[in-house]
């Protein structure tokens, strides 16, 4: 071995921030390979994947509509990661948040008040809120582990959404389709920016990232949580209520990702489907790490992570290969992620010859 | 009600709890060792993916669990060398390879989601099979379903009554002094993975090729998941975690018979059971502290090297 391996005397700041990238680079040369193997032209693979969907005005529209709820929910799922609190369960916490609001746009749908996408946002938070609650209330009081029983939860509430859909609130003249009617006006995001789909739900995913900011970063609790990650008996010897933390870190991500599900339906969805989220949730864990935990790179990951959406529904059109390829590059940017920080705490030698 | 039915609900149940079986049995060994590999979803659904392919184009049962264990092998070496060798968080490293699982086995089983396999006929053991009652409820299931058996008697051979599951278990409890005593913590830490990726592939080859037998995109449907769910019910005890096992097998059968009882009650709300089942479960073994933490491996979870202590 020419090189030898050894631990750093203090972690490397530099590292940290690399390493993100260094997993983008990572990936982008195993992506190749795959298209490689797959036989089709790198050049107009990668153009069609990474390019092609970008290229335009419309384009850029749909990445920041993709972007929108991974960042919502990348913050809100950081409150919790920071203090190793894990909230796998955003998925349902989405899908909840999209019943609740649905809900009140299909009952008042014939009202053209202004207040009914305020109300649809309470009730979406609130659903959400809700679904955090349960784990929350099981790790507090039974001990119960929050991963397994959050991630059960993601089943039970797309459950109750197809329960919906495709029961008592299927469209009546809908010919059969699990669907619910499509909203009223009033029950509609307002479109931002003509020649694209830009809704203002995204506005609620900036602010996030601004206020998970000052949150994280600059108050007390915020301190608490990311003492009682990197310490916990530090944290408890310091009197952080632990339980607190658990409540709060559960809480923010069933919060976001309740706000995240009013945004899909009302914004580009527009009505109840058993489906409303092509796993953000779960994408959203990818975009928490890749940004280091940190608002500011959840942002610049929640546009990669979109690109790879993207890029998976482009290569599925112009290249006839399967959008699955998106999850792929998905797991592939975790691992090059987890692995390349190892270089944040060791680093190679060039062994010096005796 | 006939008694056929409640035989068929029995034989059912133990098909159905089969594939939690291998899957929490492997989970089991790995965190014996004082891993906690939270991939097992997807392990589970490569494995199943590999299985089919292996099934459908040659037919052989052999050779689609060893494909099976073969693929849930490789998962687990990508997952062991960022825990072991790069000293990745664990509870990370188990989601990212349950989100990678999902979308490579959808990826891998796109043009094979239509394909249908020719189920696999129960043993037919000469008498034994054919005695009324008796028959039924020892000698009328597949191969795997006594493979399982045989795994479950092994394990608990290894792991309390061998040398090599005393040393599996010591390095779970302490890997510093299992270092100190001479064993290579990282290597045997890297073995258990290793089985329970091969038991996880197997878990999802019964459920693809035995169980369905058919391919649907993410068809492991939590059972992944569950299975890790098992093992804490089980307070990491081989016996308890295949009688949760057929616990949830019966939870998950349950509701294919309870409409045909004349009990008006929707699909939807049928699912849930599991999932509703795995969270009461839960609640109820960790509501004691000391249970969790007195049955636990003490290392579960965390990281050790060598280099570093």
């Amino acid at each position: 071995m020419l090189f030898k391996i050894e631990p750093r005397p203090d972690p490397s700041k530099k590292m940290k921030y690399l390493s993100p990238l260094i997993a983008v680079v990572m990936m982008l040369i195993t992506g190749l390979i795959i298209f490689l193997i797959l036989g089709k032209n790198p050049v107009s693979a990668f153009h069609a994947f990474f390019i092609e969907p970008v290229n335009d005005f419309y384009g850029l529209g749909e990445l920041i509509i993709k972007a929108s709820p991974l960042m919502l929910i990348g913050v809100g799922l950081t409150v919790g990661f920071r203090a190793n609190i894990w909230n796998i369960g955003a998925e349902g916490q989405l899908a909840m948040g999209a019943v609740f609001a649905g809900g009140i746009a299909i009952y008042f749908s014939n009202s053209t008040s202004v207040f009914i996408i305020p109300f649809m946002f309470i009730a979406g938070a609130f659903g959400g809120m809700l679904w955090a609650c349960i784990p929350a209330f099981l790790k507090t009081e039974f001990n119960a582990n929050e991963i397994l029983v959050s991630l059960m939860l993601n089943y039970v509430g797309i459950l109750i959404l197809s329960l919906l859909t495709h029961g008592y609130w299927k469209d009546p003249n809908g010919y059969g389709f699990p669907q619910s009617i499509l909203f009223s006006e009033s029950a509609l995001l307002p479109i931002l920016i003509e020649g694209t789909r830009l809704h203002a739900g995204i506005i609620i995913s900036f602010l996030a990232i601004f206020i998970g900011w000052i949150f994280l970063l600059k108050s007390f609790i915020g301190f608490q949580l990311q003492v009682s990650g990197l310490a916990y008996n530090a944290a408890s010897y310091a009197g952080f209520k632990y339980k607190k933390m658990v409540w709060f870190g559960l809480l923010a991500g069933g919060l976001a990702a309740g706000l995240a599900g009013v945004s899909e339906i009302s914004g580009p969805i527009g009505q109840l489907l058993p489906s409303v989220s092509p796993g953000y949730g779960f994408a959203a864990i990818i975009v928490a790490f890749v940004g280091r935990l940190h608002p500011g790179g959840i942002f610049l990951s929640s546009l990669l992570v979109a690109l790879l959406y993207l890029g998976g529904e482009s290569v599925q059109m112009n290249l006839d290969l399967p959008s699955a390829v998106t999850g792929i590059f998905q797991g592939m940017l975790l691992f090059y992620l987890l692995a390349a920080d190892f270089l944040i705490n060791f680093r190679f030698k060039v062994k010096s010859k005796l | 009600m006939n008694i056929d039915i409640l035989l068929n609900i029995f034989v059912a149940t133990i098909a159905a709890g089969t594939p939690l079986v291998y899957a929490a049995l492997g989970e089991l060994i790995t965190e014996k060792s004082g891993v906690l590999n939270l991939g097992v979803e997807g392990m589970m659904l490569v494995g199943a993916i590999s299985g089919f392919i292996a099934m459908a184009k040659t037919g052989s049962l052999v050779f689609a669990v060893l494909c099976g264990m073969a693929a849930g092998i490789l998962m687990s070496l990508i997952f062991a060398f960022l825990v072991l060798t790069l000293m990745a968080n664990q509870v990370a490293s188990g989601l990212a390879l349950t989100i990678f699982g999902i979308g490579i086995s959808a990826f891998i089983g796109i043009d094979y989601t239509s394909v249908a396999l020719k189920g696999i006929p129960p043993l037919n053991i000469p008498f034994l099979s054919d005695i009324p009652f008796i028959g039924r409820i020892f000698f009328s299931y597949d191969i795997l379903i006594y493979l399982s058996l045989v795994l479950l008697t092994g394990i608990i051979f290894f792991l309390y009554k061998s040398r090599a599951g005393l040393i599996l278990r010591a390095i779970g409890e302490n890997p510093k002094s299992g270092h100190a005593l001479g064993f290579s913590v990282i290597g045997i830490r890297y073995l258990a993975v290793i089985f329970g990726g091969a038991m996880a592939g197997i878990g999802g080859v019964y459920l693809a090729v035995l169980y369905t037998p058919m391919w649907v995109e993410g068809m492991v449907a939590g059972r992944g998941w569950i299975s890790i769910a098992l093992v804490v019910f089980a307070t990491w005890r081989p016996l308890r975690v295949i009688a949760g096992a057929y616990l949830f097998g019966g939870v998950t059968i349950i509701q294919f018979h309870i409409q045909g009882f004349g009990i008006e009650i929707s699909s939807q709300f049928l699912c849930m059971l599991p999932y509703l089942a795995t969270i009461i479960v839960l609640v109820i073994i960790s509501r004691n502290k000391n249970t969790i933490r007195l049955n636990s491996p003490a290392s579960l979870g965390t990281t050790y090297h060598p280099a570093t202590n």
